[in-house]
């Protein structure tokens, strides 16, 4: 997790909401930091995750958590230490806080393969559009409170990376719609879980599908975190700008909702955000 | 298929970290070999796969595209288990030299290739690979192909604009001795020895036509489902996967597959706006990412996507690909015979590069790239306007200048775009 982007966020680990939804969007850019974010962020929060991964490998993930940088003191120590670690993903998995569906080696197998029992990629066998129940069964079962009393996890998460590709694979957006709003029930509400998606925005490519998933979405979620990149083109020490909107669902809109901009500089192990025109390449 | 590891005590806090911290003293350098999910053992010797080499940045494993200025421009080469997506240029005269840069290149290296097209014979694309430039010949003839074309005076040092002297230069010569790039004549075809030594299997699609699938009916047309299950039977019977026991040496299998999404391949993608199966393209990108991710191979892939109409498809095709780099050529265009271009044969875009296990990637800071095809060398450069020295230029041609300039990258900022030629 970027520990700049949970000041401007104002949570920390310890303190993370429940019961939210979390939109990612990307347009022109990138956004797949801010999932490495969340994810690192919801498991150094004790949080049991389910984590959708559609576009990169286990390894990837794995990889980018561990050079996350995190300062944090090690209790117990006299005199107090600091260490730096990451977030390991296959101690995560093995200690069964993690579960982890690996969408392009689940795709071969699925393909490939007849499979006895339903997988959550069974669409990908589909002659025409199907539904993502199977994928939704596989959520509830990976979330569902282990009952032997002695897992702590505080509150699970599903993420997903991402929900556009979905789409490409022949689903339309209304199911895909359905399954965000299935999930939602399980996770936010029975739960009092969290859900973190991350969504492209196709700007103007013209795809009606993904705009109709993005709108969908963007009127379900109380946060918004969108990144594009920067309208005067391409620049090395600006990769984009990030605007973050707070809302909220239920209530009608009298009340405004909170937004803020800032622009951001991906590192090699983290990214530092600061105010729009305040990059420290020109200051 | 994630299987779910019950592990019974979930540690408290304070516990887990002291737990974490003691564990996970991994160092973000590590010697990275390729992301094959069972090669876990035998790291070391990953890396040494013949033609291969770990990338500076993340020790990821990549294999040379076959033109050297090109891996340049993508961080080192191309990464094991990617995609490599080529834009075709409008008659695919230069889309389809590189793919055969690709072949030839991992002929030389001696991995294997697997070649799919709708519309050539991969035995007769294989005949018409360019001959490559091997070390003690090329040296001589490559230096007087770039004597002829050097002015005398290039290497005295600028006086002027002695700034531009400090920027880096774009690799423009064989690098001595080095076993990652090779370059190539394209002039001439490449010894039938060699062809006939490596390893090759060819999927024509005309031929596979009537034979039977195992696959039921999914929502893929014919042509990317035998595809599909053709690569996918190479890849699991030659062992690319890691299945088969490791006692021969590990090899990378180069696929190439050429003009994916033309109406030969059954789909009708480049001809109407709204076809029927429109997800087939995409649904087979994912699929064959899904198999190149959990093998030692790399797919270079040719679409002609400017004559797709649907947008979106096309949005969604780069999404669902690693590394894009689109072809534009001046040939037929009112380029070619722009002064401005009259170096260069075509433009090249960066479109995407991926960042891999990695929250950053190496992007190149030029964005405006031209290259220009010689006998024996695949340029890529920066696009340079010529200086406008002549003072009988007349005012039309000015004009036509400062047109054409404002269609350049956004990254340019060497030519303000107007409409007006400013005469001081």
């Amino acid at each position: 997790m970027f520990p700049e982007l949970n000041n401007l966020l104002n949570t920390t680990p310890d303190r993370a909401e429940q019961g939210k939804l979390t939109l990612l969007c990307d347009a022109k850019t990138d956004g797949s930091f801010l999932v490495h974010h969340f994810l690192s962020f919801y498991l150094k929060a004790n949080c049991k995750v389910c984590f959708v991964a559609l576009i990169q490998s286990f390894s990837h993930y794995n990889i980018v958590g561990q050079k996350l940088v995190n300062i944090v003191e090690l209790r117990g120590a006299v005199p107090s230490t600091w260490v730096t670690q990451g977030v390991s993903l296959t101690a995560a998995r093995e200690c069964g806080q993690l579960v982890f569906l690996e969408g392009l080696k689940s795709s071969v197998d699925v393909f490939f393969r007849a499979q006895a029992a339903p997988h959550p990629l069974q669409f990908l066998r589909e002659a025409d559009a199907g539904n993502l129940q199977p994928l939704y069964e596989f959520v509830r079962e990976a979330l569902k409170p282990v009952g032997d009393g002695q897992a702590a996890w505080r509150c699970p998460v599903l993420l997903v990376d991402d929900l556009s590709v979905l789409l490409s694979l022949g689903l339309g957006a209304v199911a895909v719609l359905d399954f965000v709003h299935y999930c939602r029930v399980a996770v936010c509400w029975e739960r009092k879980g969290n859900i973190v998606a991350l969504v492209h925005d196709s700007g103007d490519a013209e795809d009606e599908e993904n705009d109709i998933l993005l709108n969908g979405l963007s009127h379900q979620s109380h946060l918004i975190l969108r990144a594009e990149g920067l309208a005067t083109g391409f620049c090395r020490d600006v990769h984009g700008q990030l605007r973050v909107l707070w809302r909220t669902p239920s209530q009608p809109a009298a009340q405004r909702d909170r937004s803020l901009t800032y622009q951001y500089k991906i590192q090699d192990k983290s990214v530092s955000f600061f105010a729009k025109g305040m990059s420290p390449a020109v200051l | 298929m994630a299987a779910v590891a019950t592990c019974g005590t979930g540690a408290g806090s304070t516990g887990s970290i002291a737990a974490a911290a003691s564990k996970n003293n991994v160092t973000s350098f590590q010697r990275k070999g390729p992301r094959a999910s069972g090669t876990d053992s035998g790291c070391s010797r990953l890396v040494s796969i013949a033609g291969t080499r770990p990338s500076v940045r993340n020790g990821q494993l990549l294999v040379s595209t076959g033109l050297p200025a090109l891996d340049q421009l993508l961080g080192g080469g191309l990464a094991v288990g990617t995609v490599l997506l080529i834009e075709e240029d409008k008659y695919n005269i230069y889309s389809s030299l590189v793919f055969k840069y690709f072949l030839a290149e991992g002929i030389i290296n001696g991995h294997t290739l697997l070649v799919a097209s709708a519309k050539e014979d991969p035995a007769d694309i294989l005949q018409e690979l360019p001959a490559p430039l091997l070390d003690d010949n090329c040296k001589k003839d490559f230096d007087e192909d770039v004597c002829n074309d050097k002015t005398p005076d290039s290497n005295i040092k600028m006086k002027i604009a002695w700034r531009y002297q400090l920027l880096p230069k774009m690799e423009s010569g064989p690098v001595s001795s080095s076993r990652f790039g090779h370059y190539y004549d394209a002039s001439k075809r490449m010894p039938q020895e060699l062809i006939e030594a490596s390893k090759w299997h060819g999927f024509f699609f005309p031929e596979k036509l009537s034979s039977t699938l195992n696959i039921e009916s999914c929502s893929l047309t014919h042509g990317y489902r035998k595809l599909l299950q053709f690569i996918q039977n190479v890849i699991y019977e030659e062992g690319f996967d890691g299945s088969s026991p490791q006692k021969k040496q590990k090899n990378i299998l180069r696929i190439g597959i050429q003009s994916l999404g033309s109406p030969l391949w059954g789909d009708d993608i480049c001809c109407t706006e709204n076809c029927d199966n429109s997800h087939s393209l995409t649904k087979f990108l994912y699929v064959l990412r899904g198999l190149l991710r959990t093998s030692l191979s790399a797919c270079i892939i040719t679409m002609p996507t400017h004559l797709i109409q649907n947008k979106a498809v096309i949005a969604r095709v780069t999404n669902l690909s690693d590394t894009v780099v689109g072809l534009e050529s001046f040939i037929g265009s009112e380029r070619e015979t722009n002064p401005l271009y009259k170096d260069y044969h075509g433009l090249i875009h960066i479109r995407q590069i991926p960042r891999l296990n990695n929250l950053i990637y190496d992007v190149s800071d030029v964005k405006d790239l031209a290259f220009k095809l010689k006998r024996k060398l695949f340029t890529i450069e920066r696009l340079h306007l010529p200086p406008d020295l002549s003072d009988t230029v007349s005012r039309s041609s000015k004009q036509d200048l400062a047109e054409s300039s404002k269609l350049l990258g956004p990254g340019c900022g060497m030519m303000a775009g107007g409409k007006k030629h400013l005469d001081f």
